[in-house]
């Protein structure tokens, strides 16, 4: 307090008789009392004038009508500016600075955005990017986005799976809210476990991620930020209906509870009741569903004192019935009356997280993440049955500081994981715990303006896997205006949880075969790879818009692999890679703002991915080749009422796929080498009505393509050449909805 | 109370109170991109004992956080002068504000305005 005094004394005020202006600035707190800032800086933006305030916040200030930008700043606070058109007193509020990104990352207002300036390959998407293909969860909210490969789900999940360089998505570290959310027993099906509207923001990172988020991430990294009960709409309603009478359902209820407390309430159900069979064939072309999805979220906010927290409660039900037309499951279920299969789904979660930043010091500051989940799966698939219940707990601390100043940031911190699963697989039970303690440590160097890199490492003990190093580093490179180079390699371990992984193998009649070789997973051993990257980013001007291009190229290695091998029609065998498997991508992608309101989004892909199996080597099936991308947006001119037009198209072309070996098959039950290619178009309309009210309307697979024979051996579903697996394109063909977004701020 | 005036008239004049590890300061320095900001920042941070530095395009305003042990504001002030860039009332050399990059050049009216749309 004295320093300030000294501070005050140290202006001295002007003096002159001339027009002044003067003013109270006043430091922004919760119960409304008018507490004096002392020392803030008041001045005219672009001037020379300026002042600091005294030790009740109290300033005059020369005024001069040319000046009309007050600005009014203060260390550890928000600057703002003010208009001011005539010398009134001002009497100012000003906020504590919220310096808590460096825990959450949130990126808001651009649809979609590329940094020019992070280490890391990272690609966000953005709430108003979610909203352009309005269904429904997060496996389809990555329709409008190159960098993911989405699939076509099959007749008997109706679960979409997610690609990234090639690889699947558990090679992909996927975490909520830097948690990693999706693993172990809900891999397969998680994605669809997260409904769209909670989601706020999408972080996408190419190539190995940071080592903060833990030893597993392979081919890149999803960080799904939710909705936070503090920002997201007091009330918010959306319900959808789509041609297949899908229904789906979400409200979310947000509330501040006190000054420090917000609450939010999320409730998603969805259904589908209705049997479909487009193609004849006597299967279900997508599962009859029910699924009830509750979240409740708790934030703690207290940024004079610097304390964030969040914790959070989730609940999911989740029930699935697929097969044939005839299929009752109260008289057919593990049967051979008619095929069939259920799969029922429970979880639940309880998550929390506490930040602390130094109010005085924003650079240090102390994260802390908890989490814990129970998994429950029950199902059976004709006569197989698969049951997994996987329990799991994950801490981790960070710490976050700099060393000398601010251009060299420091990370570290200790995790600490525990997983038990126990399966049971038609009559045999496996059941296993893991756990593992780790360290790790991350620089970063930032030298502003060329270059800044991000190198890490940790050191996990981990009881099945061994004790181990894991080193990921990032680098950028920018040699002129808008250009970044950027670098990245790391390696990545992880026990793969094969049957949840490949639950499809259970809609087959395919033996199971785990050719055993003495390891400590499944009689398997842990998979390791190296990933590889470099990607060009070029921001340029086309006829005085905005545009830019990207080239990157990337390569995994894997060191070892669970191989997964179809090759054989009866069978599937999980072994230990002997030889090489590696996935390399390449994707050049081109981005243009071409008029007002008008963005192209393109892309062209190619994918070498390869495996050496028992019987040589092969392109991983089911993979395209080549992949080509195109995404329109229009949006009109915002209103006043905010009221506006946005229309949105997206077109996808896969090349060809290869096909699983079926040559060993009878000539009836045998594919063709290769699928043919695959073109799907999609468009949604929304108009915006104000604020508060929108609708939408919107077609998938427009174009109602079809692949007709989605299932092998319908004829026989017991018989031995029985196979749903075989999908590459739409089983169902093309499909309208619709729906209302209501928002109450 | 009048102590404390009476100690604070006898220290005007010196900067140097308390050896504050991390003092704060801010000071208001002219430029207006991007560029500069990497500049302007850049230079206070290649002073040895500043933490942090953060200059604001808009405001104009520079945020500081310094070991008062290893450095006072007066060096700063200079380092970010020596970089071509003007604090408060001190103007930058000719030659230092030479150094800056064509499209940072501040003091050109003509080139604020033009960076005012690109905003």
């Amino acid at each position: 307090m004295k320093q300030l005094i000294y501070i005050v004394l140290m202006f001295p005020a002007f003096l002159v008789s001339q027009e002044r202006i003067s003013g109270k600035v006043l430091e922004a707190n919760n119960e409304n009392q008018d507490i004096g800032l002392a020392g803030a800086n008041v001045y005219w933006l672009n001037s020379e004038v300026g002042t600091v305030t005294n030790i009740d916040g109290d300033f005059t200030l020369l005024y001069k009508p040319e000046f009309n930008k007050l600005v009014i700043s203060y260390v550890g606070f928000k600057t703002d500016t003010l208009t001011i058109n005539s010398p009134k007193f001002i009497k100012h509020w000003l906020k504590p600075t919220d310096n808590l990104d460096e825990i959450t990352i949130t990126s808001r207002k651009q649809a979609t955005a590329k940094s020019y300036m992070q280490a890391q390959n990272v690609f966000t998407v953005s709430s108003e990017e979610l909203l352009k293909a309005a269904c429904c969860n997060l496996s389809e909210s990555f329709e409008t986005n190159p960098s993911i490969d989405v699939n076509f789900a099959d007749a008997i999940s109706g679960t979409r799976q997610i690609k990234m360089l090639g690889l699947t998505s558990p090679y992909i570290l996927i975490t909520t809210e830097n948690i990693p959310s999706i693993r172990g027993a809900s891999q397969a099906y998680g994605l669809s476990f997260i409904p769209g509207t909670w989601v706020e923001s999408i972080q996408v990172t190419k190539g190995s991620g940071s080592v903060v988020n833990g030893f597993e991430s392979i081919a890149g990294q999803i960080n799904t930020e939710l909705v936070k009960p503090s920002t997201d709409d007091k009330l918010f309603v959306n319900l959808y209906g789509a041609t297949n009478e899908r229904l789906e359902l979400n409200t979310h209820i947000n509330t501040k509870v006190n000054d420090k407390w917000y609450t939010g309430l999320y409730l998603h159900g969805n259904t589908h009741n209705k049997k479909h069979d487009v193609n004849n064939d006597g299967f279900l072309d997508m599962p009859l569903f029910n699924q009830i999805n509750v979240m409740n979220r708790w934030q703690y906010v207290d940024t004079q004192k610097g304390f964030v927290s969040f914790i959070n409660l989730k609940f999911l039900n989740d029930e699935k019935q697929s097969g044939q037309l005839t299929f009752n499951p109260e008289t057919d279920r593990l049967t051979t009356n008619s095929w069939g299969s259920e799969i029922d789904t429970r979880r639940y979660e309880v998550s929390t997280k506490f930040g602390y930043v130094n109010p005085e010091i924003p650079w240090q500051s102390l994260g802390v993440q908890t989490a814990f989940s129970s998994h429950n799966q029950e199902s059976y698939f004709g006569l197989n049955t698969y049951n997994i219940k996987h329990n799991s707990l994950y801490a981790n601390a960070i710490y976050n500081s700099i060393i000398s100043d601010s251009r060299h940031k420091i990370k570290t911190g200790v995790s600490y994981t525990y997983d038990h699963y126990d399966e049971f697989v038609n009559t045999i039970d496996y059941e296993r715990t893991e756990n593992s303690v780790g360290a790790f440590f991350e620089y970063s160097f930032d030298n502003l303006e060329l270059l800044n890199l991000t190198a890490g490492i940790r050191v996990d003990h981990h009881n099945l896997l061994g004790t181990f190093v894991t080193p990921r580093l990032h680098a950028r490179y920018s040699p002129w205006s808008k250009s970044a180079f950027r670098i990245s390699f790391g390696r990545g371990k992880r026990s793969a949880n094969i049957f949840t992984e490949n639950q499809q193998l259970f809609s087959t009649s395919r033996q199971i075969n785990i050719l055993n070789s003495g390891g400590v997973i499944y009689g398997l051993d842990p998979e390791i790879a190296w990933n590889y990257g470099f990607s060009y980013l070029q921001g340029f001007n086309l006829f005085g818009r905005k545009a830019d291009i990207t080239f990157d190229y990337y390569k995994t290695d894997f060191v070892n692999q669970v191989v997964v091998d179809w090759e054989t029609p009866t069978e599937i065998n999980f072994y230990n890679l002997e030889e090489k498997s590696f996935a390399k991508s390449f994707q050049l992608e081109l981005n243009y703002n071409a008029f007002e309101g008008f963005d192209l989004r393109t892309a062209y892909k190619f994918y070498n991915v390869k495996t050496d199996y028992n019987s040589g080597r092969l392109e991983r099936p089911l993979t395209p080749k080549h992949r080509f991308f195109i995404n329109l947006g229009y949006k009109t001119k915002l209103k006043e009422n905010n009221a506006q037009w946005k229309f949105d198209t997206t077109f996808n072309w896969l090349g060809d796929q290869r096909y699983a070996n079926t040559t060993a098959n009878p000539v009836q039950y045998q594919l063709p080498e290769r699928t043919p290619t695959v073109a799907t178009l999609n468009a949604q309309i929304t108009k915006v009505f104000s604020s508060k009210f929108e609708v939408y309307l919107g077609g998938e697979n427009i174009t109602n393509l079809r692949q007709p024979n989605p299932v092998l051996g319908v004829d026989d579903p017991f018989g031995a050449n029985f196979d749903s697996t075989f999908v590459y394109g739409p089983i169902f063909g093309s499909m309208y909805y619709a729906g209302l977004r209501y928002k109450i701020k | 109370m009048k102590n404390v005036i009476i100690i604070a008239l006898m220290l005007i004049g010196t900067t140097t109170f308390a050896q504050n590890k991390n003092a704060k300061t801010t000071m208001e320095v002219d430029g207006v991109c991007g560029m500069c900001k990497a500049r302007i920042e850049k230079a206070c941070l290649s002073t040895k004992g500043v933490k942090y530095a953060q200059w604001n395009i808009e405001t104009h305003e520079l945020k500081l956080i310094f070991d008062e042990r290893k450095t006072d504001t007066k060096v700063i002030k200079s380092n970010v002068l020596a970089a071509g860039h003007d604090v408060e009332e001190e103007k930058a050399t000719d030659e230092d504000y030479a150094k800056v990059h064509a499209c940072c050049k501040y003091r050109d009216e003509n080139l604020k305005a033009e960076h005012e749309n690109d905003n």
